[in-house]
């Protein structure tokens, strides 16, 4: 097995439930956490809707999957990047979102914001640094 | 011929819900679904947009697909009618036709 760890960046740009690349993405993301790669999330676009609070499916017949994302942390998933022009657009502010965590066990596991609000600009530079990205 | 418009997609995502907009006749409705429903929202960047739908024809948003986005009631764009399924229906039933704009 490669001993090269490389950093994914898995970039989010669509709304959930409406189509299947939400929740498919999520399913990817922890497949490659559990192979021990350098994950960070990216939402952007519709994107950001995935992580409004209160998702409540039960009218809709599917399946919630939102809870989903607060396991992240426990994958050590954190480093997820929202983008602020993104939500303004949208009439979204962070407080509309759900607050994700991770326990940094070199601190006495802490708990710590997984979510970083990052300018367009500030994307743009995230988006260069990975070695691959995934689109969904 | 009264008409049901329904837009079942994101007005970030596609031109979908602003085409139709601009094909509205008389005694139409518009009705927003599944992504279509955050085009229902206040302080987004095309509020004006739909808004202005609102001065020639009933907007309405499906509840279920809200609740399954985590949006309340309390967001929408004032004028905006909540329906549920049942009410689909009954829109779809009281227009001479029901045309998707996907």
């Amino acid at each position: 097995m490669s001993e090269t760890i490389k950093q994914f960046l898995y970039l989010n740009r669509k709304a959930p439930y409406g189509t299947i690349y939400a929740w498919e993405s999520l399913e990817v993301v922890l497949i490659g956490a559990a192979i021990h790669q350098d994950v960070s999330l990216a939402f952007v676009d519709d994107g950001v809707f995935q992580l409004t609070k209160g998702q409540d499916t039960a009218a809709v017949g599917m399946k919630n999957f939102s809870p989903t994302y607060s396991a992240l942390g426990d994958y050590e998933v954190k480093k997820i990047y929202i983008e602020k022009e993104s939500l303004e657009e949208r009439g979204l502010t962070l407080d509309d979102l759900q607050h994700l965590t991770w326990e940094d066990e070199d601190d006495d596991w802490a708990e710590k914001d997984s979510i970083h609000l990052v300018t367009r600009a500030e994307m743009t530079a995230i988006m260069d640094d990975a070695d691959v990205v995934f689109s969904f | 011929m009264s008409t049901l418009h329904t837009v079942n997609k994101s007005p970030f995502e596609k031109t979908s819900l602003a085409t139709c907009l601009g094909h509205i006749g008389a005694d139409s409705s518009v009705l927003l679904f599944e992504d279509g429903v955050y085009a229902a929202l206040t302080q987004t960047s095309i509020e004006a947009q739909v808004k202005g739908a609102l001065d020639s024809a009933k907007v309405y948003v499906l509840g279920p697909d809200l609740q399954a986005r985590g949006l309340s009631e309390g967001r929408l764009i004032p004028g905006i009618s909540v329906v549920d399924y049942a009410g689909f229906v009954d829109l779809a039933a009281e227009h001479d036709k029901v045309q998707a704009w996907l």
